[in-house]
């Protein structure tokens, strides 16, 4: 399928969407709210079939945060980026897809670990990396440590 | 009974044990904690973080120059291609490209990295498997790569020598010479290999049959490089999205059929074959001129974002920039090979048993630092 053509089905479910095709991959970019059923979409019409995520991230705006989710489909080879905005930053949360890609599971505990996302109904939301008892989310744009040097 | 809180024999009558992180057959510092009925694992879960050392916030601290040389601490044993993968983002985003002879030396390199890696990865099995003769057969053949890498840009493992715009300096004399020899003598030693390791019959028992994974499973844990394509999931970088010339050179995607340790296994023995063809087709071709395109002191990536991903040794790198417009970069993710190999352990592992486990960790291929970024 062509960005066009991906376009035009997502709006067609769709509303309140905005694409960005200044980069390499087409972006959509959508609510926090809206996420899980445009990812079950992507995941199950076989026009789509995004069977492989191969980035999951997040974004510190310092404004709010922007989860970036990156998705291939190894049957159409299409690539596509969907971004969910999540405006709180103080208690950041958004529904987990790690029931639709098993590999969502160790990142999303990698940005909950770092960016301090929560995310709802996921099996096993622990830190991944650091210590349970660590402080503070160190990529995010605020974190401050005293050992910390700036080059 | 219990130990730090929690209990070492669970309501069910399993016995929970800690392998890690301080054992020979992790590859590092990896702990796995390993629910266990009799000998049959019921559940594993591994804990990660041992040597976690923040390489996306150091490298958001770092000019576009300099945060290249934090990726070689990431996977180590692809050292080179990691800086591959930095190079072409940050030349991305420049919107230039490499010269033609540095694209062709980056390539020569890539695939010495990757036949290195995977001479390491052949004896470790050996190793992980209780035969110790094949580690010093690997090593021979990897002393004398790494011995070329060292003439070439002065360090053996974390090379460096990926800059944007080309490689760094130009390669010695002697160059093409010392490549032509290895090729030679891997060629003949490909055989002695299978006549080690392959062929045997308590090897083959050890692999065949064990950690299956499905290619239903592989993509939807993410699993790429020899992993996944054990599994038959056609997934090698080099083909679906080449770069650096990789579309210019012949060469076959590996893939295995039954998805057990020893497929994993035949598709590294296969691979290693095809990085020789890639080397032999190059290194009478290098192309005279510079070896590094002209770039500006201080580099400032337009606002916008760039993703570049390559094939290292073990899988495929993501490499995602997010940059304001400033000097060094606002964002930056390592999507690294391992960490998504090493979440599909826990089906791989599931009903095989403890012995098992050791078969399994070694033909994923783990290194940790890859993990723990």
């Amino acid at each position: 399928m062509t960005s066009e053509e991906i376009k035009q089905s997502v709006t067609a479910l769709f509303s309140d969407v905005i694409y960005d095709e200044t980069g390499e991959f087409l972006n959509i970019l959508i609510n926090a709210s809206e996420l899980r059923p445009l990812m079950e979409l992507l995941y199950s019409k076989t026009e789509f079939k995004f069977d492989y995520l191969f980035c999951l991230t997040c974004i510190d705006w310092k404004t709010h945060l922007t989860m970036v989710y990156h998705l291939l489909s190894k049957k159409h080879r299409h690539n596509i980026v969907v971004k969910a905005k999540i405006a709180d930053t103080n208690k950041p949360e958004i529904e987990t897809v790690c029931d639709i890609w098993k590999t969502a599971d160790f990142h999303e505990r990698e940005v909950y670990d770092l960016f301090g996302v929560k995310f709802l109904n996921h099996p096993d939301m622990r830190r991944i990396l650091l210590d349970e008892d660590w402080v503070g989310y160190p990529l995010r744009k605020n974190y401050a440590d005293e050992n910390m040097i700036k080059l | 009974m219990s130990l730090l809180g929690e209990d070492i024999v669970t309501g069910k009558g399993e016995f929970v044990i800690n392998i890690g992180p301080q054992h020979p057959s992790t590859h590092g510092v990896l702990h796995l904690k390993v629910w266990l009925d009799g000998e049959t694992i019921n559940k594993i879960q591994p804990h990660l973080g041992y040597i976690h050392r923040s390489i996306e916030k150091m490298s958001e601290c770092l000019s576009y120059r300099n945060f290249i040389y934090v990726t070689s601490r990431m996977d180590y044993l692809s050292a080179h291609i990691n800086n591959q993968a930095c190079a072409l983002a940050v030349e991305k985003g420049l919107q230039i490209e490499a010269t033609p002879r540095g694209r062709v030396i980056r390539l020569l390199m890539a695939e010495l990295t990757r036949l290195q890696s995977h001479l390491l990865w052949w004896g470790c099995t050996g190793l992980d498997l209780g035969a110790v003769t094949p580690f010093f057969y690997a090593f021979r053949e990897r002393e004398a790569i790494m011995d070329i890498m060292d003439e070439t840009c002065g360090a053996r493992l974390t090379m460096n020598y990926c800059v944007p715009g080309g490689v760094m300096y130009d390669v010695h004399p002697n160059f093409q010479k010392r490549v032509k020899d290895i090729i030679v003598q891997l060629r003949s030693r490909f055989d002695e290999y299978d006549q080690l390791l392959t062929g045997n019959v308590i090897f083959e028992q050890r692999t065949k049959g064990v950690g299956y994974l499905s290619p239903e499973d592989a993509v939807s844990y993410g699993c790429t490089g020899a992993t996944a394509r054990g599994s038959g999931v056609s997934c090698d970088i080099r083909k679906w999205f080449p770069y650096d010339g990789y579309e210019n050179v012949q060469f076959n995607e590996i893939l295995g059929k039954t998805g057990d340790c020893y497929d994993r296994y035949m598709v590294r023995m296969a691979e290693m074959k095809e990085s020789v063809n890639i080397i032999e087709q190059l290194i009478n071709n290098i192309p005279e001129g510079d070896f590094q395109a002209k770039t500006k002191m201080v580099l400032k990536l337009a606002k916008g974002e760039y993703y570049q991903r390559v094939e290292t040794a073990r899988g495929e790198l993501g490499v995602y920039i997010v940059s304001d417009g400033a000097a060094s970069p606002y964002r930056i993710k390592y999507r690294s090979p391992n960490f998504s190999n090493l979440s599909a352990l826990e089906v791989m592992a599931k009903g095989a048993k403890i012995g098992d486990l050791v078969a399994i960790m070694s033909t994923i291929d783990l290194v940790i630092p890859d993990v723990d970024r």
